[in-house]
């Protein structure tokens, strides 16, 4: 694109998004008829499952998965110390005001259409969403999509109605991608989960625009359990992306989200994130994909703020040709870890599995690579490209590398590279005799580093990425 | 109007004393060149005067049109309209050309105003045909991958955007062929102006050639040893910088 063309853009949809660090940075009184009360038991359970009216077997699938949570140990051997500081015991569960997501934004409580208006997301479905799903707390407040779209079969609605209206297609894949107990957070999130999105796409059908969900919490000392299912049939097409944010509050909020994609024959998946929460979430999702014949699954993943996340996008290339892509783009600022990475498991012949990773730590802030590629030695013709770039700020930030890349056999293809940068004096000089100012100039120089990358986002997030960077930046020197 | 440094003294964070005194006026409507052998200070005395932080002024002057820019931040200074043409200029990976100009224009704008991007693109565009640079240019990153001409014009493309009112290039001519050499003295040229001063760093009279200085100042040790007219290049070109040790033996 040409340079004239960005800057044209630049002005629209900067009118047209307008989320930032500080615009999240609200909260509305709690008007919550359903609070499932702090900690978590059985009694949780059913209190959840009564409330959403679970089927027989979507209880009991939630009573399982809470013994296999109480039973799995904290991953303490090699994850961040401070996942230590999650207390299970003062978080609260569920929270909804017991209404089914409206429709129409006229019905949406009015604090509820304020804050998602002040987040922009109203417009943005506007200007280039083909549906909209609006979470606040646990449960859609919001959840719309194009008529045309419907009447093609598109299905676009929560879990909750995905599980009851949907279950011949749904409770085939659920839980399948990422099994109850692959880890204690997808067994915590397969327990209480509340909300999400259930999409399927018809057979050939490509979707021109994105369908988006907005995660929201507004309630203190509250856990968000999204799950989210994505079927996109032989030959269809889908770009699903995902905004979030959280006031800042004193205590700390938990987010653990399980999100499962299937493409089938020569589908094609790009999840798109851009997550933006403050500083006092605990950020442990679980996201997996898994990619037929011919199928392409491609995670577009971007990190900024939070306490700690821990999430390692991953894609099962199941079918012969299969694609797995893992984009990720992570800024740690002082008193974060973002610990990201990707998991690419080849399980056919000819599959072919990309990751390109960026990481910045800005002052104490601290950020791994952790990845995961696994060829087995039956296999012939896979390939794997694994490149990791950290960039340093600040003379105490940390950056930390863990590739494993097993590859049995000897017909594949594996690259690896990473490096470590740090912003030279010497270019920080040469920037600010030009006459710009340090701040700014840190700000050119990480929106550098990632440049590649933030084009491999759609137009409307790339730009609301380089402003959230920005912010970032600002406070960051002097 | 003019940028003056006044018995300057500078030293690395070790201690070593690099100017030793420097006095230099460079008044607007002027050209001025330094010459001097390499280690006299020449390079030292451009990165002083735009603030580089591995440099401590121990005591001196350096006002611009009467202001003290001492106290100025790096960033500061430029605005206030010294630009230093890079003998190594830094990469800036990922940051387009187009976007660093813009970038160093914008901070150049009131609180609040945006760049008309037409108007900038226009003015960019002409300034790169005098220094015949190819469009394909605005969207490379700032000095990555470029050839040791193509980061000189680059340079000079900056120089003449940012439009300064004391433009100090040091050692611009290394590196270029003379075919690029002809170009970035057009440049160079274009830019003279009654409201402008020009310092030029060399060590040889070669760019002389093709920018002619009102005078020429021959640094030695840390200080300006001989100043003159354009002639006095010319004589150095002629018998070298040994006359130096004789004039100090004499």
């Amino acid at each position: 694109m040409s340079e004239e063309a960005t800057a044209t853009i630049d002005q629209e949809t900067k009118q047209a998004i307008d989320i930032d660090r500080s615009k999240g940075d609200f909260t509305f009184p709690e008007r919550h008829k359903y609070d499932a009360g702090v900690g978590l038991n059985a009694k949780t359970i059913d209190y959840i499952s009564d409330v959403k009216d679970d089927p027989a077997w979507v209880r009991e699938f939630r009573h399982k998965a809470l013994k296999t949570f109480l039973d799995k140990p904290m991953p303490t051997n090699w994850a961040p110390k401070d996942i230590e500081n999650i207390d299970f015991d003062v978080i609260r569960y569920y929270l909804s005001d017991g209404e089914r997501p409206k429709r129409s934004w006229d019905d949406v409580p009015p604090e509820v259409l304020e804050t998602f208006e002040r987040l922009g997301v109203p417009e943005q479905e506007r200007a280039y969403l083909a549906g909209v799903e609006a979470q606040y707390d646990s449960e859609a407040a919001y959840s719309n999509m194009h008529e045309e779209l419907r009447e093609q079969g598109v299905i676009f609605v929560n879990s909750t109605e995905g599980l009851k209206e949907h279950e011949e297609i749904f409770r085939p894949w659920f839980g399948k991608v990422i099994p109850t107990g692959d880890n204690k957070f997808s067994a915590l999130n397969s327990a209480v989960f509340s909300g999400g999105s259930f999409i399927y796409i018809p057979k050939g059908l490509k979707l021109k625009q994105p369908l988006q969900a907005y995660f929201r919490i507004n309630s203190e000392n509250f856990g968000q359990f999204e799950r989210t299912l994505i079927i996109a049939d032989e030959g269809a097409e889908i770009m699903y992306m995902e905004g979030c944010t959280a006031p800042k509050f004193e205590t700390a909020t938990l987010h653990s989200a399980v999100v499962e994609l299937v493409a089938l024959k020569g589908a094609k998946i790009q999840y798109v994130t851009v997550q933006n929460w403050s500083s006092n979430v605990f950020n442990m999702v679980t996201k997996r994909g898994l990619a037929m014949e011919d199928a392409e699954v491609r995670w577009i993943d971007c990190n900024i703020g939070s306490r700690l996340t821990m999430k390692y996008p991953g894609v099962v290339m199941r079918g012969e040709r299969a694609r797995g892509e893992v984009i990720s783009i992570a800024l740690a600022n002082t008193g974060q870890t973002q610990d990201t990475g990707a998991k690419m498991v080849h399980a056919a012949n000819h599959t072919t599995s990309n990751v390109v990773s960026k990481s910045i730590s800005v002052g104490e802030g601290n950020s791994t690579y952790r990845g995961q590629v696994h060829i087995p030695k039956h296999l012939k013709g896979c390939k794997n490209n694994t490149e990791c770039d950290a960039l340093l700020i600040n003379s105490n930030s940390r950056t930390d590398t863990y590739p494993a890349i097993t590859v049995k056999g000897n017909q594949h293809a594996t690259q690896h590279e990473a490096s470590v940068s740090q912003v030279s004096e010497e270019m920080l000089f040469y920037m600010q005799q030009r006459g710009i100012d340090e701040g700014h100039a840190m700000s050119l120089a990480v929106n550098g580093f990632i440049n590649d990358l933030v084009r491999e986002f759609p137009m409307e997030y790339s730009v609301e990425l380089k402003r959230l960077i920005d912010l970032e930046m600002e406070g960051s020197v002097g | 109007m003019s940028l003056k440094i006044n018995n300057l003294h500078a030293c690395l964070e070790d201690g070593t004393e690099i100017l030793k005194g420097t006095t230099l006026e460079v008044p607007t409507g002027e050209v001025h060149a330094i010459m001097g052998p390499n280690g006299s200070g020449k390079s030292t005395l451009s990165k002083v005067i735009a603030g580089h932080e591995d440099y401590q002024v121990t005591s001196g002057s350096v006002t611009l049109d009467d202001e003290d820019i001492l106290e100025m931040g790096i960033d500061e200074r430029s605005r206030a309209g010294i630009f230093l043409a890079f003998q190594y200029p830094a990469e800036v990976p990922g940051v387009s050309n187009a976007n660093f100009i813009r970038a160093a224009l914008q901070a150049r704008m009131p609180e609040g105003e945006e760049l008309d991007a037409v108007a900038y693109y226009k003015d960019l565009y002409a300034k790169m045909d005098l220094l015949e640079m190819d469009r394909k240019f605005t969207a490379r990153a700032v000095n990555e991958g470029f050839s040791g001409g193509e980061k000189k014009r680059n340079e000079i493309l900056q120089m003449m955007m940012l439009d300064p009112k004391y433009c100090i290039m040091d050692e611009t001519d290394s590196g270029l062929d003379i075919d690029a050499l002809k170009i970035v003295a057009r440049g160079v040229n274009a830019m003279r102006s009654p409201d402008r001063g020009m310092l030029l760093i060399t060590h040889y009279q070669r760019l002389l050639d093709y920018i002619k200085p009102d005078y020429v100042h021959v640094m030695s040790a840390g200080k300006i040893v001989k100043s003159g007219g354009p002639e006095l290049a010319l004589e150095l070109e002629k018998h070298g910088y040994d006359f130096l040790k004789e004039a100090a033996l004499a």
